[in-house]
């Protein structure tokens, strides 16, 4: 082979981010990264797409949009799933397509009603998955009592699309009582997930690097609305409800401290986790709190309601390994921090690009 | 592999009681420095700085071989992956590192044919899967990771593949203490030594620079137990004056490492000199192939021709890594250099001096 000389070519101004201040990133380009969740996500959209839309309820950047209608308070809410590989342990891209959306609704302190099912098929995708996705979306809404009621189906030319990407929007009526909202955490209040961490970003990674390990581990996708529900009609104060999914635990408290203005502090010991999970975590180097969950809420709830919720939480069968991981704290607004297993303290920072990409 | 081994070194009690152990024996200031970028991962995960007395600076060395891969070996993966005919296969946390204009995950944004893997056997089954192409795999890391890298190429040789090369940015981490024990007005009170880079060599790769310095030196684990005893022994040390060369991770780490690696490495690699991002040119630092691989080298089947990139201008990375100055003394920090965009490797590493000062602020 005749040996060419190569040299490192002119690269134009545009493409070189360092020396620009401008956020807007309209000369760069799409970066994985800005699908994280992350640091670099949350950028795009308070730098390009707030400004854009431009609304006041955009603005409140929660799960969903909460606006009244002829008086009456709803939740609306919309996510896309890409998540490779379609099929995993335990479910496959129907589970997350229609619980994922049921959850944003449920998060909001609503009741899901109505669902709508976008679907994007790359020409020549599989008939049979294709309904076996399809009858998965069905049984899914029927558990979470939700009705699939339109939808869209595109179909682009072979390599145009990944075999099947889905959009689902929901929308649902907030609970009377409710009041939730990213903003609401206050010093003192109590932080709690409804059950073990990691499970869905662990399953996705070893479905799709064909990882092969000698354990039960699966996808955690569940509706979490009957739990939410069970928390409202029993008169509970709930400031926050967030479901962890892309960029796991960590990045989602700091979400929430981020918006309420508030410290938060996390108990390692006290993290619920899977020992198999946490056996590949420690194998791949992954850290269970930034990896997603699809069956999992954090509720910020004032001290003296912490008990009651957790008992009604527990009473679910997702919630079963529910626990009170830490506390809402004075001072430092923004940061997230954790008391590590030997006593130390550590900073939970947000992450800043992709841990692991499609895992939902 | 045995979970067993994960919750008896984490121990609480027993972590608790080596802190205070610290505690009670420290009187003098010491400035300790770890030099692998997974004990800088560790002490950070578990909050070691927190339950260590006043008197204990840890300093963070150039333990992360991504971190200190230079500018110039950054343009040289991009040249390779400018190739037409080129399938370039990268670890992950190598795309974001920036070279003099570009990084690798701006070229793969930009239509480049750059693939993640997670280790160099996966390069080999893309070269298997792709033979009209060459997939050149970016060779990246220490003496933990080389010699898995000598033995893919060895494989390759014997599956007779000719479309997969490397192009060596491997380095060795005793010239790099040496280096930093050779700078004028360096203060560093004990080295805490790679846990995994001691399997492979042993001891005795560090005596060389414990005659030379007389410095006080500690293999270690990784867990926060196996921190906390290594830095009881190094304050030990500092505190008597009986400076010794100790292995704290006798669990993991022979006398004389893994010979069969070692012998492996040294059949396929050879040294030479290299530039470490934020350091400069450290002699007999670098690794790499020998003439009889030239057919694995994509150095020499793409003759590449790559510029030389001074080290960016104002990156203080060098005297931060050794404790001289504070992130915020440096004039790129926050401005030019933020974990999102970094320039050196204090802010490359999430992990690194800058990028954990960062989070702070």
């Amino acid at each position: 082979m005749t040996p060419r000389t190569i040299t490192t070519p002119e690269v134009p101004k545009a493409l070189c981010p360092r020396r620009k201040v401008k956020n807007d990133m309209s000369d760069d380009k799409v970066l994985l990264d800005h699908g994280s969740g992350g640091k670099i996500s949350h950028a795009m959209v308070s730098d390009m797409i707030l400004p854009a839309f431009d609304n006041e309820i955009l603005a409140q950047l929660d799960d969903g949009a909460i606006f009244e209608v002829n008086g009456v308070k709803m939740a609306f809410s919309t996510d896309s799933y890409v998540v490779d590989p379609l099929f995993f342990p335990g479910g496959n891209i129907g589970d997350l397509a229609v619980n994922g959306t049921v959850n944003d609704v449920a998060m909001c302190g609503a009741a899901p009603l109505y669902i709508s099912a976008g679907l994007i098929l790359e020409e020549g995708f599989s008939g049979s998955d294709l309904k076996t996705i399809l009858d998965t979306m069905g049984r899914a809404a029927a558990r979470a009592g939700v009705k699939i009621v339109t939808g869209d189906t595109k179909v682009v030319p072979k390599g145009k699309v990944d075999r099947i990407f889905i959009n689902t929007s929901g929308v649902g009526v907030v609970f009377p009582r409710a009041n939730v909202s990213g903003a609401m955490a206050k010093p003192g209040d109590r932080v709690i997930v409804s059950g073990t961490i990691a499970d869905h970003g662990i399953t996705v990674l070893s479905a799709r690097e064909g990882l092969k390990f000698n354990s039960n581990i699966q996808t955690d996708s569940a509706p979490l609305n009957q739990m939410v529900g069970s928390l409202f009609d029993a008169g509970r104060e709930v400031h926050v409800l967030r479901d962890p999914t892309r960029g796991g635990v960590g990045t989602t408290l700091n979400e929430i401290a981020s918006q309420s203005e508030v410290g938060i502090r996390i108990d390692e010991d006290a993290l619920p986790v899977n020992s198999a999970v946490q056996g590949i975590c420690e194998l791949l180097g992954f850290d269970p709190l930034y990896l997603a969950n699809e069956g999992k809420l954090l509720a910020v709830v004032p001290e003296t309601e912490a008990r009651a919720v957790l008992e009604t939480i527990r009473q679910d069968p997702a919630g079963k390994d529910a626990a009170i991981i830490g506390e809402v704290v004075e001072g430092d607004p923004g940061k997230v921090f954790m008391t590590t297993a030997i006593g130390g303290s550590r900073i939970v920072d947000m992450l800043t690009g992709e841990q692991l990409p499609r895992i939902c | 592999m045995s979970l067993k081994y994960v919750k008896e070194y984490r121990d609480g009690d027993l972590a608790r009681k080596l802190a205070a152990r610290i505690k009670q024996t420290s009187t003098k200031p010491v400035r300790l420095m770890e030099v692998c970028g997974t004990h800088t991962m560790s002490i950070f995960r578990h909050g070691i700085k927190s339950v260590l007395p006043d008197t204990v600076t840890l300093l963070s060395g150039p333990g992360c071989p991504v971190c200190v891969t230079s500018q110039q070996e950054i343009d040289a993966f991009i040249a390779l992956a400018m190739e037409k005919n080129v399938i370039l296969a990268t670890f992950g946390d190598l795309v974001r590192v920036p070279g003099s204009v570009s990084s690798l995950q701006e070229q793969k944004a930009g239509g480049r044919d750059v693939r993640i893997v997670y280790s160099a056997s996966d390069a080999v089954e893309l070269a298997k899967a792709n033979p009209d192409k060459e997939v050149v795999f970016c060779g990246v890391g220490f003496e933990t990771t080389t010699p898995t890298m000598a033995a893919t190429i060895l494989a390759a040789e014997q599956m007779g593949l000719d479309n997969f090369s490397i192009y060596s940015a491997h380095k060795t981490t005793p010239p790099a203490l040496a280096a930093l024990m050779e700078t004028r007005g360096v203060k560093i009170d004990g080295f805490l030594l790679p846990g995994h880079v001691s399997v492979i060599t042993g001891t005795e790769a560090y005596r060389p620079v414990f005659d030379a310095y007389d410095v006080p030196s500690v293999i270690a684990g990784f867990e926060p137990v196996d921190i906390l005893k290594a830095l009881l022994m190094l304050v030990e040390q500092n505190e008597t004056g009986e400076t010794a060369l100790e292995n704290a991770y006798q669990r993991a780490v022979a006398h004389g490492g893994n010979p069969r690696a070692l012998e492996i490495m040294d059949r396929v690699f050879e040294k030479k000199d290299a530039v470490w991002r934020g350091i400069g040119m450290i002699p007999d630092s670098g690794m790499a192939l020998r003439p009889a691989f030239d057919r694995f080298n994509a150095a020499e089947k793409i003759n590449i021709s790559v510029p030389e990139a001074p080290e960016p201008r104002g990156c203080a990375c060098g005297e931060i890594l050794m404790g001289r100055k504070t992130p915020e003394q440096c004039g790129l920090y926050k401005k030019k250099c933020t974990p999102a965009h970094p320039v050196g490797p204090c802010m490359v590493s999430s992990e690194g001096a800058c990028a954990a000062y960062y989070r702070y602020s």
